[in-house]
């Protein structure tokens, strides 16, 4: 594989990895303060309606942006009420979410812009554009670390930059503050933490809100920065690879940032094989089975033949105080 | 304050769920309002759809049988504490087995296909979630991403079978070669013309049996009895004596076989070929079917009705009101988990309450409670 090609596929790697990253960190944040949260994929799918319809109407990305968060802020909380203030199960509230997400774009996106599910093309300034770094075209001429500058580093909208970006947040957040201190301890003995004098209800609301932030993140991501408009289903089940993300990652920020590009780079690589054949063989390059790696990597993790991947203690089990 | 009194049986098995069930309508009527539509107007459609003439009764109970088998599946996981989201991908795969033994069988005779289609369309929806059974029982890996993981496995893996192995040569279209012979299965039309066209076939009867098996398998057995003690408590189960492992196992083959029961009724009830993504959501709406049902055939098949209606009714209502499109049937189901599922206990404090406030002795206890702790 020559070189050009190469920082083209990392590029597209990179690219591809945004979504998942900013998704997995938002399951991370739910997950790590004990809430399961399988309804990734439908408040991204949310957001990038809300964000795509506002961005469509108002011409200006960032309205869109705060809109696609809004609407997965919302979504989080309708979670955080039925899991934290109604106790009720965690996966059937995910589940109902995916559902309701999945239903109500198509069909909110057919009422009001008559395009079969579509929003309208976005207009000049709704849309988030590629930024060109600094010097990005001076040293491209510059071999080697020109184009890893230029046409791998620069060159990409301003979400791909914030995904990565909150990686080392995420992991000064929950390693190196007060707050990263009583997530991590909620999700794993919401007891102490009550005990302490520390509102367990608190502490899982804002850690929602967090998720729900980085779900608009991702779902705008699609619609008003990958894309330019929000197509029916348009998130495609990455919700669900963001999630089998964070469980490769074990729940641990650095670790989410790799599996997510491990992920986005089989993606890219899948994009690529589409149709070609492999060489002396004559047969077609099965494009499946790269699509369904990053779930049969999870699986073969899940079941501890590479490491063993043990998620939050107190996951999944509604807290009660006792009376 | 005083302690919750437990409302009475009837309240919590009919008046809570019916309830719930009442408020994800009200709120899918708001949705309807809300894309412009009058729902009183939609609800008749539908009805006027689903149960207004023998061919729209027909596909109602058509679509009934698919969720019949894919309720039935989540709710004995349920039983023995497992969430199974996968009949979506069980059903999936289970096509494969129906069509093969079918077009194996294509030139015998319809009794002959029939029984090796449901045994080979079985295997096929057990296998599929006997693997995350046995990851979880063995591997302690959790059922609920195990599934999800082996939906999306599924699908992948369809795909490809049906590009590269199962479609014939010279078929643009990714689908297995028709059966035309005895591999169409029998259609209750046949006898009973006033279904009309509508594809409703001899695998009903096979959900009908399986809703009394699942009765009589939960309630009326050992092995049921195991399963809802493991549902209950894992460590009781234990120290009863019972193989947690195995059970988990035996469980969830059980489970995958009835979710694979699908792909009889679609791939040789209605499509005579194996086609791309024939489980449509099917598997999904089990979720929703025993939530509803409350695990229990009788609320079970009730559900399957009620959202065989909704499937039918909708596609009818795409006649009259083109803007409430397919996708309001997926809003009804989200909203139906989410208020049966997840938000139970919603309105369950205010329920009790009026039930304390209704019955006289709960009165005079709390009167009398009331009196004591301010005499103290």
């Amino acid at each position: 594989m020559d070189f050009e090609l190469l920082i083209s596929m990392l590029a597209a790697t990179l690219r591809l990895t945004t979504p998942l990253l900013l998704a997995c960190l938002a399951g991370l944040y739910s997950e790590r303060s004990g809430i399961f949260d399988i309804g990734l994929e439908g408040k991204m799918l949310a957001a990038a309606f809300g964000a795509a319809s506002v961005a469509a109407l108002t011409a200006n990305m960032w309205l869109g942006l705060l809109a696609g968060i809004a609407v997965s802020i919302a979504m989080s909380m309708i979670h955080g009420a039925a899991s934290i203030t109604l106790k009720g199960n965690q996966i059937i509230s995910g589940v109902a979410i995916n559902f309701l997400a999945a239903g109500l774009t198509t069909l909110l996106g057919l009422t009001w812009f008559h395009q079969g599910g579509r929003t309208p093309p976005l207009p000049e300034g709704g849309r988030f554009l590629p930024i060109t770094l600094p010097f990005a075209s001076e040293i491209s001429g510059i071999p080697v670390i020109g184009p890893i500058y230029a046409g791998l580093i620069s060159g990409h909208n301003i979400l791909v930059y914030v995904a990565f970006l909150a990686v080392p947040v995420t992991a000064w957040v929950l390693y190196r503050t007060r707050f990263g201190l009583r997530l991590r301890a909620v999700g794993e003995n919401p007891k102490a933490v009550d005990t302490a004098g520390i509102s367990v209800t608190r502490l899982r609301y804002q850690a929602l809100l967090i998720t729900g932030v980085l779900c608009g993140l991702a779902g705008a991501y699609f619609s008003i920065a990958q894309g330019s408009g929000f197509g029916n289903n348009m998130t495609a089940g990455k919700g669900y690879i963001a999630l089998a993300a964070l469980i490769f990652a074990k729940w641990r920020p650095l670790q989410a940032m790799f599996a997510t590009l491990l992920f986005g780079f089989l993606d890219a690589l899948q994009i690529r094989l589409q149709g070609t054949t492999i060489p002396g063989l004559g047969w077609e390059v099965p494009v499946q089975l790269i699509q369904a790696l990053p779930y049969i990597l999870t699986v073969v993790l899940l079941a501890g033949f590479i490491g063993k991947a043990v998620g939050p203690k107190a996951g999944g089990v509604p807290y009660t105080k006792e009376r | 304050m005083s302690a919750r009194r437990p409302l009475p049986r009837w309240a919590d098995v009919a008046l809570l769920p019916a309830l719930n069930l009442l408020l994800a309508f009200i709120i899918s009527g708001i949705v309807v309002l809300i894309i412009g539509q009058n729902p009183i107007d939609a609800l008749r459609i539908m009805i006027g759809g689903a149960f207004g003439y023998g061919e729209g009764f027909g596909y109602t109970l058509h679509f009934a049988t698919n969720f019949v088998f894919t309720g039935l599946a989540v709710a004995i996981a349920a039983h023995a504490g497992l969430f199974n989201i996968g009949a979506e991908g069980q059903a999936y795969v289970a096509g494969l087995g129906a069509i093969l033994a079918a077009l194996l069988l294509d030139q015998t005779h319809w009794l002959l296909v029939l029984p090796a289609a449901v045994i080979c369309a079985a295997a096929c929806g057990g296998l599929w979630a006997f693997i995350p059974g046995y990851l979880q029982a063995k591997r302690g890996s959790h059922v609920v991403i195990t599934t999800i993981m082996f939906n999306f496995i599924a699908s992948a893996l369809m795909v490809y079978l049906l590009n590269r192995v199962l479609k014939p040569v010279g078929q643009m279209e990714p689908s297995s070669a028709s059966v035309v012979n005895a591999g169409k299965i029998p259609q209750l039309r046949e006898f009973l013309p006033f279904f009309g066209y509508a594809p409703v076939n001899v695998t009903i009867i096979f959900a009908i049996a399986a809703l009394i098996g699942t009765y009589i398998l939960i309630w009326h057995t050992k092995l049921g009895f195991a399963m809802r003690t493991l549902g209950k408590n894992p460590t009781a189960s234990r120290y009863a004596g019972i193989s947690n492992s195995k059970l988990i196992m035996i469980t969830m083959t059980i489970s995958g076989a009835l979710a694979g029961l699908v792909a009889v009724n679609e791939v040789l009830g209605v499509q005579n070929r194996l086609v791309l993504d024939f489980p449509s959501g099917y598997g999904f709406v089990g979720i929703a079917v025993a939530l509803m049902g409350r695990n229990h055939p009788i609320g079970i098949a009730l559900a399957a009705m009620l959202f065989g209606a909704l499937y039918q009714g909708g596609l009818e209502l795409q006649f009259y009101m083109p803007a409430i499109t397919r996708e309001m049937i997926v809003v009804i189901q989200a909203l139906v988990i989410l208020f049966t599922g997840a938000m139970e206990g919603l309105l369950r404090p205010g329920l009790e309450t009026i039930f304390m406030m209704r019955s006289p002795e709960a009165k005079a206890e709390a009167v009398a409670r009331e009196t004591a702790t301010s005499d103290s």
